[in-house]
């Protein structure tokens, strides 16, 4: 019985996602062709790859940096807006907005504040402060860590709502019965609480980190300054040139190591609780 | 103790306030970049675009207000309807295929006990846990092989048979109350009639929840369509606006409002079920 309300999405999945990425792991071991055997030579190819080494260390420095000021600052609003009652719908709504504004129409925005004579330079210069290239120097990457802070803040503020409410009021009554002043509280009892929200915040502010490749690339295109050069605009080029051995084996390499730190989060946070 | 409250939520107001601004401000230049005339574009933010002198600057309001680039981009640029409807060709099937396919298997998943359930829904949750530079090869390798590189099917159907909508509404089907569906098996219902007849009616906050997730997502799509679609006059808007920018600023400035204006109505009307989507993924098994 259950077949018959799985089954379309079902076929559907298998067809589109599961038997093509069974097909993607044994293309990586084969030829462009799909052919010849030839082992882990393009694993070996896509390794030594400096191109796929830039992108790599961009990218996990992208999201060794990004996630956890996104958890602070993101936090931070969460908590803020829970203790101002006036106005928090408004807030919340305005955090929020971000993530329905498509990409495509803020393009010009960001190249009229970030390109080099944009808006961010008049006010330095106006502050009697030096300019920076922005989009051409290393400013670039920083430039994408605020896209994405920008973006997915309100995402993150829900989730962090949501854990917040999650929490039972009789524990901070019991800490101020206890003595506990608002920092104590917050150290003894919302951080203790909120530790199964902060794995899956993380989890998705990483999945979330891949999709400023649509900002970068429409900024900068595809070959943007090296210190934003993410894995995204690599698979991206290396499409382009339909090279579906190496794409195969960084595609492979790319789910196992999401797949590892995933299942990696999922198991400390089961010991935690 | 009445005293010390005012100066605590100025303190609170102003990070607030400071973050609003950041999102305030972008709506604002939107708005306003599209009532402003060519001249005006050119001499405010001509710097950063076409290469004039000097630094851009941006008045709060334009000096001579104009609906003409609105008017010019509506009544006598053809190309952007056709991208304009390009993109609702495919949003819509994208949209209802996940709702029609996924409403059904999220209520199996969620509702029946069957052998290999737990390791069915372990799968949609990891595919919804791959980002789309995963999922870009095989999907490649199959619409390739079945000839679709280059239709629209090559976009919608990988969207249709999206895992992510699928779980959210299945987290709204666990929260139908059992005895309802005992209820109804006493009375006779079938599986399909109790779907029908409960599940759909009660699960509908999680669809909607799903529906306006999946409409943003199709509709700010960037590299699927850039993966897929070779041929230009299959482009949606969003790969087609940042190709004018550097032609036509004023046209430029009144489409990427355009764009805007569908997300954000869809947004101001669903924001509930965004929230509720958001949230779904919060919850624990």
């Amino acid at each position: 019985m259950a077949l018959a309300f799985l089954g379309p999405s079902l076929v559907g999945i298998t067809v589109f996602f599961l038997i093509p990425f069974v097909d993607t792991i044994r293309r990586s071991f084969y030829d462009i062709r799909g052919v010849n055997f030839i082992g882990l030579e393009s694993y070996v190819a896509v390794l030594n790859n400096t191109a796929f080494r830039l992108a790599a260390v961009n990218t996990a420095k992208f999201a060794a940096i990004c996630i956890p000021l996104l958890l602070i600052v993101s936090l931070g609003t969460a908590l803020l807006l829970r203790s101002i009652k006036p106005l928090g719908k408004t807030f919340k709504t305005t955090f929020l907005l971000p993530m329905a504004v498509p990409v495509a129409s803020i393009v010009l925005l960001w190249q009229a504040v970030f390109n080099y004579g944009g808006l961010a330079n008049s006010v330095l210069q106006t502050l009697g402060l030096e300019t920076v290239a922005f989009m051409d120097s290393s400013a670039a990457f920083w430039v994408l860590v605020f896209t994405y802070l920008w973006k997915n803040n309100g995402y993150n503020m829900i989730l962090w709502l949501a854990g917040l409410d999650g929490i039972s009021e009789t524990l901070y009554e019991a800490a101020r019965v206890d003595g506990a002043n608002a920092v104590q509280s917050f150290r003894y009892v919302t951080l203790p609480c909120l530790l199964p929200t902060v794995g899956l915040v993380s989890i998705l502010s990483l999945l979330n980190s891949f999709r400023v490749f649509r900002e970068a690339y429409l900024v900068a295109g595809a070959y943007p300054h090296d210190s934003m050069y993410l894995l995204q605009h690599l698979f991206n080029n290396w499409f382009q040139n339909l090279d579906i051995s190496r794409l195969s084996a960084a595609a492979t390499m790319l789910a196992a190591v999401l797949l590892v730190i995933i299942l990696l989060m999922r198991r400390f946070l089961d010991e935690k609780e | 103790m009445k005293k010390s409250r005012i100066p605590w939520l100025t303190v609170k107001l102003i990070p607030l306030l400071a973050l609003a601004l950041l999102v305030w401000w972008v709506i604002w230049f939107m708005v306003m970049g599209s009532l402003m005339s060519l001249e005006e574009l050119r001499g405010t933010i001509g710097p950063a675009l076409i290469g004039a002198e000097g630094y851009s600057i941006w008045p709060i309001l334009p000096t001579w207000p104009t609906l003409r680039p609105l008017v010019a981009l509506l009544l006598d640029t053809p190309q952007f309807f056709v991208m304009f409807w390009n993109t609702f060709r495919l949003v819509i099937p994208s949209v209802l295929g996940q709702f029609i396919l996924g409403a059904p298997a999220a209520w199996a998943l969620s509702r029946f006990r069957f052998r290999g359930r737990k390791v069915l829904a372990t799968i949609y949750i990891a595919l919804m846990l791959l980002p789309f530079q995963v999922t870009m090869v095989p999907n490649f390798l199959i619409i390739d092989r079945l000839g679709l590189m280059d239709t629209t099917w090559s976009v919608i159907l990988p969207f249709a048979f999206s895992a992510f909508p699928v779980f959210i509404m299945m987290r709204g089907f666990d929260a139908v109350p059992r005895a309802l569906l005992e209820a109804a098996s006493i009375d006779g219902a079938g599986h399909f009639r109790t779907f029908f007849k409960i599940g759909l009616p009660l699960g509908v906050p999680s669809i909607l929840a799903a529906l306006v997730l999946g409409f943003l997502e199709v509709w700010g799509a960037i590299e699927q369509p850039m993966t897929f679609l070779r041929d230009p006059s299959n482009w949606p808007l969003s790969l087609f606006l940042p190709q004018i920018v550097t032609e036509e600023l004023g046209l430029a400035m009144a489409a990427s409002l355009l764009m805007l204006a569908p997300a954000a109505l869809f947004f101001f009307f669903g924001q509930k079920y965004l929230e509720l989507g958001i949230q779904a993924a919060g919850i624990k098994e």
